[in-house]
């Protein structure tokens, strides 16, 4: 049976990321006070942080980062990964002292009272390869092998979530403002050449751990400002290739489709990017017929697969760093750049915060997409 | 015993002749295809013979003329329905079946009417339609799973490969089928001008295409039907998209029937019939008993096309239409229309009419979860029919899975059509379903072409002013998008069929 009783929330919020195309490494510092400065666009029920280059001792492993609010979730979340990968190394994720989580809070309520609802207990990392015989013959790939471990334990196991699974990268998140989640997950010890950083503010729902940014899925993360109008059909566009929407926001469809168009479908960035905020009939039409005939199939193929709705979206992979608006700009992105550094952020202060004089400073324009990759060569 | 010619049938309507209004210029006289107005002394009706078609009323310049129920109380009784007791009058007259014409008009309940619709507020902003691009375009036929690029010389991304044959509509509606013989060429006619005005599609139904329709090959369904009528290679060039019809919700499981009185020599050139025979199409295709003669037929007509034309299979919506139309779609078909109970015609046995076959609402939820689940829902587009009212009926079908609807009823009704339900009888007042020369003309076509253009041009304006409530600037971004719909009085079960959530949830 097709279950449609799902749900989604909502969310305005505030976005910064950071890229050296050189792949020099910056700690977490930066990003920590770029993300401060826009304090005004989270309510303190959520903030969270992507990472990349930050585990090189471990650069051939999935990093699976997992939160989970009990010890019968973990033991379940650590014989599935037993059973189906070699897990090389597992550790607790280390972090400040639980007091120090929250200095900002100001949710109104007991803080010791509503910790275990904002924040689970257990937050871990393992390191992993597929345990798989050497000639197997499922047709899957290592990636594919990954997303379905995900899927398995964010839809089946309970109390447990897997928030990162690249190699070589992790997310940071919890409820609470996102300098207060830095300052706990220790990011100023983690080396990046590539930051994200968000400050969420739900609309509907009191911040569930689960439903902070980023999302990811191997290597991908999304942090979003915004909300997706075309959600219902997106969610079940993706249901068709087995994507499951268990965090229940628009966000984790944003990611979703990303994997599909670029991973799956093996589409280029640029290209799926014109298929998720597709160019207007109108400026399609003016185009060469080449052109044409490219964005007039994928708007026939990928029509569920148009992202609408406000929303700006800073997604990242290990090679580059991608900022988008929808196709009429219902949502702020400010992008800027100086040397090998590229900035994106809702706003310009948040750039200006870490990057007082950039070379250039601009207001992408709709549905055009501004694409920032690791120079060839850098490792 | 009773020799008047309505038997034991009592009189439905009364025309009420205000004699000081009537200036005796015998208009509605002339106007009455039913012969139910005469003239003595003054304009009296002609008892038994009034259908409530309305067109004395309209032609009437003085208003002299309102219709009236003709009083008559019977002794009531829930069960024995005064139809019903009327119904056993006819039957037990002629002895054949109750011949009756549109759609099912019992009380079931109608879905549609227990569904509503989201708009955004706050979170994310709703867009304004008469400011902002709102695009309705949709194209039908089979779609790739994906997408295939490489780079040119010039290091540019261009489409790999060629896209299958499809059909750009302006807007997500067409003129469903509706035959050469059940209505006049003018209709035809008026549709197929709307059709092009609208950058849209009008179906021929089963009864061949008129040469005066030609001009209009961009934007034709021709039909291919059990009678085959008509069918020959200048008919399957003459069109846009090429339709095999299985079934029709007025009618599932029996063929179409045209009276040998309306066959007449136009229509007997068009059809490929001699003049005055009746046009009885088969109930089964004679060369179809199962799914992979089905497939046989869909490649011989892609065959004879080059692969140039989509074609589509319309079945009606019966239990098992999920499974139905999954087969219909790995069959080969580029595009299903789904015609639901409410679907009308120009003939039909009234008690299949009334008891056979299932709602669209429920049908086309149904299908779209099946074909997801099959993964196979790229591989066709869908189009929802039998009883789409109004734009709002359009927009929950569109929310509920169909790329696209098809109108008939309504598209009649913009002509003029008063629903007295009569298409069968060929006396239509208005021009549309009749052969009649006299009666036909005055359907005129440039003014039924306007009608029914601006009839889609309104509701393509209600579709963008929702797209814009629900804050999203492309249909697609809702088509099939449940979560926009909530039921308002269902149960689960149907909640459960349709994958929409109670109101309040």
């Amino acid at each position: 049976m097709v279950n449609h009783n799902y749900q989604h929330e909502s969310s305005g919020c505030g976005l910064v990321g950071i890229i050296s195309t050189t792949g020099k490494k910056m700690s977490g510092e930066q990003v920590l006070r770029a993300v401060a400065i826009l304090h005004e666009r989270g309510n303190g029920l959520g903030g969270g942080f992507a990472a990349y280059g930050i585990y090189p001792k471990y650069r051939d492993f999935f990093a699976f980062h997992l939160l989970m609010d009990s010890a019968e979730s973990k033991s379940a979340v650590e014989a599935y990964l037993q059973e189906r990968f070699l897990v090389e190394h597992g550790e607790e994720i280390p972090t400040r002292n639980p007091s120090e989580r929250y200095p900002n809070y100001s949710g109104g309520r007991n803080l010791e009272e509503i910790l275990p609802e904002i924040m689970p207990s257990l937050l871990w990392r393992y390191f992993c390869k597929p345990k798989r015989p050497e000639n197997s013959t499922d047709g899957l790939t290592d990636e594919d092998y990954v997303v379905q471990a995900v899927m398995h334990i964010n839809e089946n196991i309970h109390g447990a979530f897997v928030i990162s699974s690249g190699r070589n990268m992790g997310v940071f998140k919890g409820v609470g403002y996102p300098e207060d989640l830095g300052h706990f997950f220790k990011l100023e010890e983690y080396e990046a050449y590539i930051w994200t950083g968000h400050a969420r503010f739900p609309t509907n729902s009191q911040g569930w751990w689960g439903g902070a940014h980023p999302f990811t899925l191997l290597d991908w993360a999304v942090i979003h400002n915004g909300e997706i109008s075309s959600y219902g059909i997106n969610k079940r566009y993706l249901e068709m290739y087995g994507y499951k929407c268990t965090l229940m926001t628009d966000t984790e469809v944003v990611t979703y489709m990303l994997d599909l168009l670029i991973r799956k479908h093996g589409l280029p960035t640029e290209v799926a990017l014109r298929a998720v905020a597709a160019p207007f009939w109108k400026d399609v039409d003016r185009m060469p017929a080449d052109e044409r005939k490219l964005h007039e199939a994928l708007r026939m193929v990928y029509g569920s697969a148009l992202l609408n709705g406000p929303f700006a979206i800073i997604f990242t992979h290990s090679r580059g760093m991608v900022g988008m608006n929808d196709r009429i700009k219902l949502r702020p992105l400010v992008a800027a750049c100086k040397g090998d550094m590229v900035y994106m952020s809702s706003e310009e202060c948040g750039i200006r915060e870490i990057c007082p004089n950039p070379e250039r400073v601009w207001n992408p324009r709709a549905g055009h997409p501004v694409i920032a990759r690791l120079e060839d060569g850098v490792k | 015993m009773n020799q008047n010619k309505r038997g034991l049938i009592p009189p439905k309507f009364k025309q009420v002749i205000n004699r000081e209004l009537c200036r005796r210029c015998k208009r509605c006289i002339l106007s009455c295809g039913f012969e139910a107005l005469k003239f003595e002394n003054g304009v009296i009706g002609i008892a038994g013979e009034c259908v409530a078609c309305h067109r004395c009323v309209t032609m009437c310049p003085e208003g002299a003329i309102t219709i009236q129920k003709q009083p008559l109380d019977y002794r009531d009784n829930e069960y024995w329905t005064v139809e019903i007791r009327e119904e056993l009058y006819r039957q037990s007259e002629s002895g054949g079946v109750i011949l009756a014409s549109m759609g099912n008009d019992k009380p079931f309940k109608s879905y549609f009417d227990h569904l509503v619709l989201d708009a955004c507020q706050v979170t994310n902003p709703s867009i304004d339609p008469l400011r902002e691009p709102m695009e309705l375009r949709t194209y039908l036929g089979r779609k790739p799973e994906k997408v295939t690029v490489e780079k040119d010389k010039k290091g540019k991304f261009q489409l790999k490969g060629k896209m299958p044959a499809n059909l750009l509509l302006e807007t997500p509606i067409i003129f469903g089928g509706m035959s050469y013989g059940s209505v006049s060429l003018n209709t035809h006619k008026a549709l197929a001008m709307a059709a092009k005005n609208c950058g849209i599609l009008m179906n021929t139904g089963e009864g061949g295409l008129h040469k005066d329709l030609y001009p209009y090959t961009d934007n034709i369904i021709v039909q291919c039907a059990s009678g085959r009528f008509g069918v020959n290679e200048e008919y399957l060039k003459r069109a846009a998209m090429i339709e095999i019809k299985i079934g029709q919700g007025a009618k599932p499981g029996i063929g179409g029937h045209l009276p040998g009185e309306k066959v007449t020599a136009p229509i007997s050139e068009t059809r490929m019939i001699p003049i005055g025979t009746d046009a009885l199409s088969p109930a089964p295709h004679h060369d179809i008993y199962s799914i992979e003669d089905l497939r046989q037929l869909i490649f011989s007509l892609k065959e004879a096309t080059e692969y140039k034309k989509p074609v589509c299979v319309k079945i009606s919506a019966v239990h098992n239409v999920a499974a139905i139309a999954s087969g219909v779609a790995r069959a080969g078909a580029d595009v299903i229309c789904i015609d639901g109970f409410r679907g009308g015609t120009g003939a039909t046995p009234k008690m299949v009419r009334d008891h056979v076959g299932i709602p669209i609402e429920l049908a086309i939820a149904a299908v779209d979860d099946r074909l997801r689940e099959e993964n196979i829902r790229h591989q066709v587009s869908l189009i929802a029919s039998g009883g789409i009212r109004t734009s709002a009926d359009m927009i929950k079908a569109i929310g509920l899975g169909a790329d696209a609807v098809a109108i008939c009823t309504a598209a009649l009704v913009a002509l003029g059509c008063h629903l007295c339900q009569q298409c069968h009888t060929g006396n239509c007042s208005w021009g549309i379903a009749t052969q009649r020369p006299e009666m036909e003309r005055r359907l005129d076509p440039e003014w039924g072409g306007q009608q029914l253009t601006r009839l889609i041009q309104a509701w393509s304006y209600e579709l963008k002013e929702v797209l814009g409530l629900l804050g999203v600037n492309a249909v697609e971004s809702f088509r099939g998008s449940r979560e926009r719909l909530r039921g308002i009085g269902l149960s689960e079960l149907e909640l459960d069929i349709l994958g929409v959530k109670h109101a309040g949830r």
